[in-house]
This record gives C-alpha cells, structure tokens and sequence, in this order.
C-alpha cells in the first residue's frame, strides 16, 4: 500500500503545482485589472465614463481630459492597417502552400518569420528616416491626385501629405502583422486534406478555383485566428506607431493628419504628468484598452466558436 | 453491345520524382460500358497507374511519363493536351470520401459550374438527375441545403460519385472506393458501379478480389511496377494463364 499512496502524493503535488502556475494568470489579470481601476478612480469620478469617452479634448494645461480622440486613433489605425495586411498575407500563404515550387517554400517561410522576429522598435525607426519620406514625396501625392479627386473616398485623402500621419503609421503597423497572419493562414491551408483538394482538381477545377472554393472554405477557422492575433497585436502596438504618428490629439476625415493613439499618448505623456488628474486620465486610457483588447478577443472567440461549428458540422 | 476500345496505354512508363520506375511498360486497355478492375498486392503500382489517367500525378512536380495514353485517337500525356479539360471528360472518386465543405446541392453543382453552367434552372436538373444517378436522390431530396458532412460515410462516397457523373464524362475511375466502408454501403456501391457502365466507362483499383470478380468485366493483375496479366475477368478467376497470377488469386500470397 505504501508505494500507492506515494504516488498519491506525488500525483497530488504535481498537480498543486500546474493548478498553481495557471492560478497565477488569473491573478495577474485580476491584479492588473485592480490597479488600473484603482489608479484612474480619480479620472472616472472625475468626468464619468460617457462623457470621458465622447470628449474630444485633451489639454493638460487646464486639466481637460477626453478619450474620444485616442480610441478613434486607435480604432482607425488598426482597422487600416488589417485592411492593408489581410490580402497580402492570404496571397503569401497561397503562394507558398499551393503555387511557387518546392525550393521556394522553405526561404519565403523564414523571411516572414524573420520579419515578426524585428523589434517594433526597429520598424518605427525605419518608418520615420525611410518610409514617411517616401510617403510623403511619392506615394500619398499620388494617392491625393488619384483617389483624392473621387467623392466619398476622396475625403480620406486630402491635406498636406506629411509623411508622419495616420496613413504611414498604418502601413507600418500593417508589415508588422502581416507575418501573424500569413504564417497561421499558411498553416492552416496546410491542413487541407491533399485528397480533397485532388478531387476538385478531379473534375476539371483549376488552381485559382481549387484555392478559391476548396482550400479557403476548408481554412476559415486557422484564417480568423490569424487576424485575432494580428488585431490584437494591432491594438496594442506603440513604439513601430509612435515614430510616425505625430501624437496630435484630434479627429479628422483625412488619412494624411497627424493622431494619436492610446498606446502612443501613454508612451509619449506619462513621463509629462506632473498632476494627479491627469496622470489618473493617462491610467483611464489604460482601461479603455484593456477592455478594448478584452473585447477584440472575445468577439475573435465567438466568430471563431461559430466557424468551427459551421466547418465540423 | 459493340467493343469499343475506351482508353488504351501503350508501353506506359511512370517515373515518380527522383526517378523513382513505378511502372513499367504497361500496355493495357478499357473497353467502353465495361467494368475494368485493377489488382494487386500493396505497392504494385495499381493507384499509380490509375492516376495516369488522368495526369494526377501532374499535380506534384517532378513526376514523369513516357509512353502513350491514347483516348479518342489522342496521347492524352502529350503537353498540348489541356489537362483541366481532360479531368472534367475522365473523373476520379478516391478511398476516402472528399465531399467539399458545401451544402448537398453545391457539391454537385459546383463541378457543372467549372464547366460553365449557370442557369439555375439546368443546374437543379442536372443536380437531380446526377443524385438519381448515384442512387442517392431518395436519401436526400428533402436536404439538399444542409452542409455534406451531415451525411453518413456510405452516403458521402455516393455523392462524390454524384458529383463526378454530373459533369457527364466518359470514364470514371475508381481509387478503392469501398475500402473505408462497411459492408452495406460498399453493397451499395458494388450495385451502383455495374449500373453505371450503362452510361460510363469504368476503371476500378481494388484490394478486394471478390470484389474485382462481382462487378469487373476485364481484370489487370498487377505486381511490382509490371502488368503481369490482363484478360477478361471470368477467365482470370477460372483459367489465369500466368503462374503468378494463380497464386496471388488463389491467396498464395498478397
């Protein structure tokens, strides 16, 4: 009997310990959760939560604070640069799973891990000295004497291209997770069964149509939870944004204005906040993104709950 | 019933990539509405020689033919031959059932969409007559708008046979179609393939001799690479002329 109940306790104490590590995660959210409330209690009494929300200023000097300006940053910048990535990184997973040769495959999969491997930081250096010149000289000029000219959309592109704006700031961000996005839809084209993909190769479908309607419906899930990934990495994102944005606290129609960013605003102001109030507003903001992430990610979850029951069903 | 020669290999060679000689020298023929049944022991290049037909193999780089393929006085492994055409007049139904992640009518449809049909009209009636076809029809007239995992394994295997009569083509081919089926529905199918030569012709490989001996007119024997004989089915199961043939069929070994 003696042996048996050693195992027992040894069984039991390897499972306090694993019970324990994920413990700990919860308390972290919770902990982090609590201090973030706690420091920005004073905000939220402050100007409420609606109205901090739909207000627009942000003046330090006469401690008038709003979140309206830093969430719409923060949203557009985010929504611009998935727009931006999510075809480029499908195109480089149906490339590489299903059209370029074999010896391809292995240099273009390293590329685009190497590429998420680049610290943020490094993207936003290279977003100020190469791209916003770039931006500013050649592609937003053009993009302002094409698309500018045309109503509706043409409201997106007007002003003077600066090269350190919304648009710029979300190109980068859009480099930046387009590895996320390729490297999991890349995966999950992999594990479409090859017999499948034969069978409508079997009755006369071309490559495009086998991508189009086999692999793509067949991948739905892994496609999802690479843009969940990427959103969340959009949302959270500040050194790559922070180079190229100009923190300019405002809202305007026009991609070639300088924003501002909740991540941005807390890296570029927190060492500025000499007053209480508006060190706890920086603190709100915090919340707002915390929740905001929250948010992204559960209605990641519920798409992707609903997909898979589509796809297994 | 007139004997038509349907498809013809002619001292047929396969290289899979790296030069690996899967077959060699296969001359063999399929007659028009017949059954012809492919045997032989694991790895004796059956498959390999089904998926000439064709031209899987073209989908994986590296493989290599030689040899002629000759269907309607054409080598169909000549390189101006438009393979996408090819497939939609010489289909293939694999071991495993491959429905597409579509609802019932789409999996069928979509293969006379490729093809070029688009009038809804045409389509449900081709849809229909393809499910009647495959002796489905029955089963799911009343669903045909529910996803195709939702049906049984059996089932499954007859709508992808569904899926591949609609487009009309000359030929099938069958991959062991049965060999992940239990016996009911591989009855099923057994029943199927003999009423389908009435419109198709059909080239089966099998694991299963009684099978190749219930439902095939013609029979190949195959082993390492090689065709070791090829005649009709009724006399490879009484009087095989080849000594290797007879020990394989009276279970001798494979």
């Amino acid at each position: 009997m003696a042996i048996i109940e050693k195992r027992n306790s040894v069984d039991f104490a390897f499972s306090l310990i694993t019970a324990l590590a994920s413990g700990v995660v919860v308390l972290l959210i919770l902990g982090i959760l609590i201090v973030l409330v706690r420091e920005s209690w004073l905000a939220i009494s402050h100007f409420g939560v609606v109205k901090f929300i739909k207000s627009t200023d942000w003046d330090p000097v006469k401690e008038n604070f709003g979140a309206a300006t830093t969430i719409f940053g923060t949203f557009v910048s985010t929504v611009l640069a998935l727009f931006i990535a999510i075809p480029v990184a499908i195109g480089i997973a149906i490339f590489v799973t299903e059209i370029s040769p074999n010896f391809m495959k292995e240099p273009i999969g390293i590329a685009i891990e190497l590429l998420a491997a680049i610290p943020s930081i490094i993207y936003g250096m290279w977003g100020l000295f190469t791209l916003a010149p770039i931006m500013s000289k050649y592609i937003e000029p053009a993009l302002k004497a094409s698309i500018g000219a045309v109503p509706v959309v043409g409201i997106l592109f007007q002003g003077t291209p600066m090269g350190i704006d919304m648009l710029t700031a979300s190109v980068i961000l859009s480099i930046m997770i387009i590895p996320f996005t390729a490297s999991i839809s890349r995966d999950s084209f992999n594990l479409t069964p090859a017999v499948v993909k034969e069978s409508a190769y079997a009755i006369g479908a071309t490559k495009w149509e086998v991508v189009k309607n086999v692999v793509l419906p067949y991948s739905k899930l892994g496609i999802y939870g690479g843009i969940t990934l990427s959103l969340g990495r959009a949302l959270g994102e500040t050194m790559a944004v922070a180079f190229v944005l100009g923190n300019n606290h405002q809202i305007t129609t026009s991609l070639f204005n300088a924003a501002a960013t909740i991540t941005v605003t807390l890296a570029n102001e927190f060492t500025e906040a000499d007053k209480d109030l508006y060190l706890s507003s920086l603190f709100y903001l915090a919340l707002i993104l915390f929740i905001m992430s929250f948010i992204a990610l559960a209605l990641a979850k519920f798409f992707l709950l609903k997909a898979e029951r589509k796809t297994s069903r | 019933m007139a004997d038509i020669v349907e498809l013809q290999a002619k001292n047929l060679n396969f290289y899979y990539a790296g030069n690996v000689h899967s077959l060699k020298q296969i001359n063999v023929s399929a007659h028009r509405n017949t059954v012809t049944a492919l045997i032989g022991p694991s790895g004796c290049g059956k498959t390999t020689l089904l998926r000439c037909f064709n031209r899987m193999h073209d989908l994986y780089p590296k493989n290599r033919y030689e040899g002629e393929i000759l269907f309607e006085n054409n080598n169909i492994l000549s390189d101006g031959v438009d393979i996408i055409k090819l497939r939609s007049r010489i289909g293939m139904v694999f071991q495993k059932p491959t429905p597409f992640p579509m609802t019932i009518f789409d999996n069928i449809a979509y293969g006379l969409k490729l093809n070029g049909i688009s009038k809804r009209s045409e389509l449900s009636e081709r849809v229909e007559k393809a499910l009647k076809n495959a002796a489905l029809w029955d089963e799911v007239r009343d669903k045909l708008n529910v996803s195709a995992y939702d049906l049984s394994g059996g089932q499954q295997q007859r709508l992808v046979i569904a899926r591949a009569l609609a487009v009309e083509p000359d030929i099938l081919l069958f991959d062991e179609p049965t060999s992940a089926l239990d016996p009911i529905s591989t009855g099923k199918i057994e029943e199927l393939l003999v009423q389908l030569k009435n419109d198709v012709s059909i080239i089966i490989v099998t694991h299963n001799m009684q099978q190749a001996a219930r439902i095939s007119d013609w029979t190949g024997f195959m082993m390492l690479g090689e065709l070791i004989e090829y005649d009709k089915t009724d006399k490879m199961f009484t009087a095989p002329s080849e000594k290797l043939t007879e020990d394989y069929i009276t279970g001798r070994f494979g």
